[in-house]
């Protein structure tokens, strides 16, 4: 069953276009110019429940823009959609208390005071039964690890120890959906993969509904399967996220061990050098010429161990993002 | 009790208590920061003992002189009940908060909440206001105190009851101006000139300058304002200008101030929020 379904959703801004210069902001006073700008453009797709997705794509592609939408924050300028069988801008207190939407920013915990004082408040906001709050506040700090934080106020908590403090506001309440926006921005190795685990855990036991928006490939590969990749506002694939590599990788990596500590001058011929250390080369070459390239190396040198790698997804992405920018500059210009 | 009654009752506790929770925390919250508040309280003493002493000097020369019907007694007594009401009416960070909550996206938390912001930041000022009455009643006490002999005594009590519920009436109006101003910057993110605007009038308007006789000559349907609950309406209740026989009158236009108020800003809020932008990330 669907949870989520979206269909062609749209939503403008007005931007107030400023000219440059002191004379610009003068005429600005008397005369405004207004550009709409599209920060999504009639997307649409559909979660069932319980999937984990990821929506991926560059800084200002509408990520944020779709979540705020579903999270009912801001209104759409045409499309539908429903979450949950609610229309999320109608913000119902029957579907507000069915999700939860976790950013990177401080968001509902009260910044001077101890983390277990917003947890109360929210005991009361979501209506939890005591027994409820006491077994899941017991729970979800345990697993995130931060009992002993509990009674410190916000502001004294590193950012990892108040992006945990968050996950458990948002978790209380147990959402049926989850919306993620980066929530591991800024927070080191370790707290990233202390979330990760943690969301993971949660969503396999729980088996709610998660979208979740983030630059580190990591967290993608680490908790989901499907991709949704937005770019301008735009859906530009919608799929397995092993697919990505599949459609948009043009290249693979191979890499050689040569045979006593030689490497050949003539490799820029079959690819592009990405490393070399000692005796070991990186090569990127195109997918369709693998074979080849392997058979000419091989029976020109020596060669002690070869492995054919998939380029990492974050590199994949990366340039698909970046030629999915240039086709729509093109396109729009 | 039927069930549809026993869920009304339910809901309705639910709501109290939330209410109460809010207030016990935000007073927790006003807490975190005793030096800074102490010190805030105090200042605020300042330009009261300052207004006596321009009063001094105005009525230097006579006393017993009137100037539209107040002597330098009823000026004094007048000036010091007006800041009593002042201390229940003035709102002080509420509009920027709203607008800078709109600005930078914080105010989120109160949409995808199931709770009502403008309920939330009304329980979140009460308890500023206890806070802040805690702290400042012994100095309040010790002007009073000091300025005893220039007050005509205690009224009757249903004119001390009217008093009091007009100083509680003057909060929720303060409030709801404040807030209306801040929902604003829904349309337009900066309200800090319209804060100004809004305190310079209030400040006239309200009686907190002077008494409003003295402007009522100046300006025409002053007396039909809200801003005059603000401050001269306890006022005047507790220094008989306004004869008994009337004070229900003035208690219910007051009242009609609030439900008008309470109305705009509901409307405001839910217009603003169909045009909200939701930046700050």
């Amino acid at each position: 069953m669907a949870a989520i379904e979206v269909h062609d959703l749209c939503r403008q801004y007005k931007v107030y276009r400023k000219r440059e210069g002191l004379w610009g902001a003068l005429r600005g006073v008397f005369r405004r110019e207004y550009e709409i700008v599209s920060a999504v453009r009639n997307v649409s797709f559909q979660i069932e429940s319980g999937e984990m997705v990821a929506f991926l794509g560059p800084n200002g592609a509408g990520k944020t823009t779709t979540l705020k939408l579903l999270s009912g924050l801001v209104v759409p300028t045409s499309g539908t959609a429903t979450v949950l069988g609610h229309v999320p801008w109608l913000r119902e207190n029957l579907y507000r208390r069915r999700f939860s939407l976790v950013t990177g920013q401080k968001e509902q915990l009260w910044w001077d005071l101890p983390a277990q004082e917003s947890f109360r408040l929210h005991q009361e906001i979501y209506r939890i039964p005591p027994a409820d709050y006491a077994q899941r506040l017991g729970q979800l700090t345990e697993l995130l690890d931060v009992v002993r934080l509990l009674s410190r106020p916000v502001r004294e908590l590193s950012l990892g120890e108040r992006m945990r403090m968050e996950l458990i506001a948002a978790l209380l309440h147990r959402p049926e959906v989850l919306f993620l926006d980066e929530p591991t921005i800024g927070l080191d190795v370790v707290s990233q993969r202390r979330v990760q685990d943690f969301l993971r855990t949660w969503q396999q036991e729980h088996g709610i509904t998660v979208i979740l928006t983030s630059h580190y490939m990591k967290d993608v590969e680490a908790l989901c399967r499907r991709a949704v990749i937005i770019n301008a506002g735009q859906v530009i694939h919608d799929g397995p996220l092993a697919a990505i590599l599949d459609r948009f990788s043009r290249h693979k990596i191979v890499e050689l061990q040569f045979s006593d500590n030689r490497i050949p001058n003539d490799l820029a011929r079959y690819g592009r050098l990405l490393e070399t250390r000692a005796a070991r080369v990186r090569l990127q070459v195109e997918k369709q010429r693998v074979s080849a390239v392997l058979a000419g190396i091989l029976d020109q040198h020596s060669v002690d161990d070869i492995s054919v790698l998939e380029r990492p997804l974050e590199d994949v992405i990366a340039e698909l993002f970046v030629v999915a920018g240039d086709a729509s500059k093109a396109g729009g210009s | 009790m039927s069930a549809a009654e026993t869920t009304l009752v339910e809901e309705a506790r639910a709501r109290l208590r939330l209410k109460w929770l809010v207030l016990r925390t935000a007073i927790d919250e006003r807490l975190a920061y005793r030096a800074d508040f102490a010190f805030s309280t105090f200042v605020r003493f300042l330009p009261i003992v300052t207004q006596i002493f321009l009063w001094v000097a105005i009525f230097q020369n006579d006393p017993e002189r009137q100037m539209q019907g107040y002597r330098f007694a009823d000026m004094v007594a007048y000036y010091l009940l007006a800041m009593l009401a002042r201390a229940f009416s003035s709102m002080p960070g509420l509009s920027t908060g709203i607008a800078g909550s709109i600005a930078d996206g914080s105010i989120r938390k109160y949409l995808i909440q199931p709770v009502d912001m403008l309920d939330h930041l009304f329980w979140h000022r009460v308890a500023h206001k206890l806070v802040y009455y805690v702290v400042a009643a012994g100095p309040f006490a010790l002007v009073f105190w000091l300025c005893r002999g220039w007050f005509p005594g205690w009224p009757a009590w249903p004119v001390t009851a009217a008093f009091v519920a007009s100083l509680l009436m003057g909060f929720v109006i303060g409030f709801l101006i404040e807030a209306w101003i801040g929902l604003v910057a829904f349309w337009f993110l900066e309200v800090s000139s319209l804060i100004f605007i809004y305190m310079m009038l209030s400040y006239f308007l309200s009686g907190h300058m002077i008494p409003l006789e003295w402007l009522s000559g100046w300006i025409p349907g002053v007396e039909w304002l809200p801003f005059r609950h603000l401050a001269w309406t306890p006022a005047a209740i507790m220094l008989g200008k306004i004869a008994p026989d009337d004070l229900p009158q003035e208690l219910a236009v007051e009242f009609a101030w609030i439900i008008a108020l309470l109305l705009i800003n509901r409307w405001t809020f839910q217009r603003g929020v169909r045009r909200y932008c939701s930046y700050g990330g």
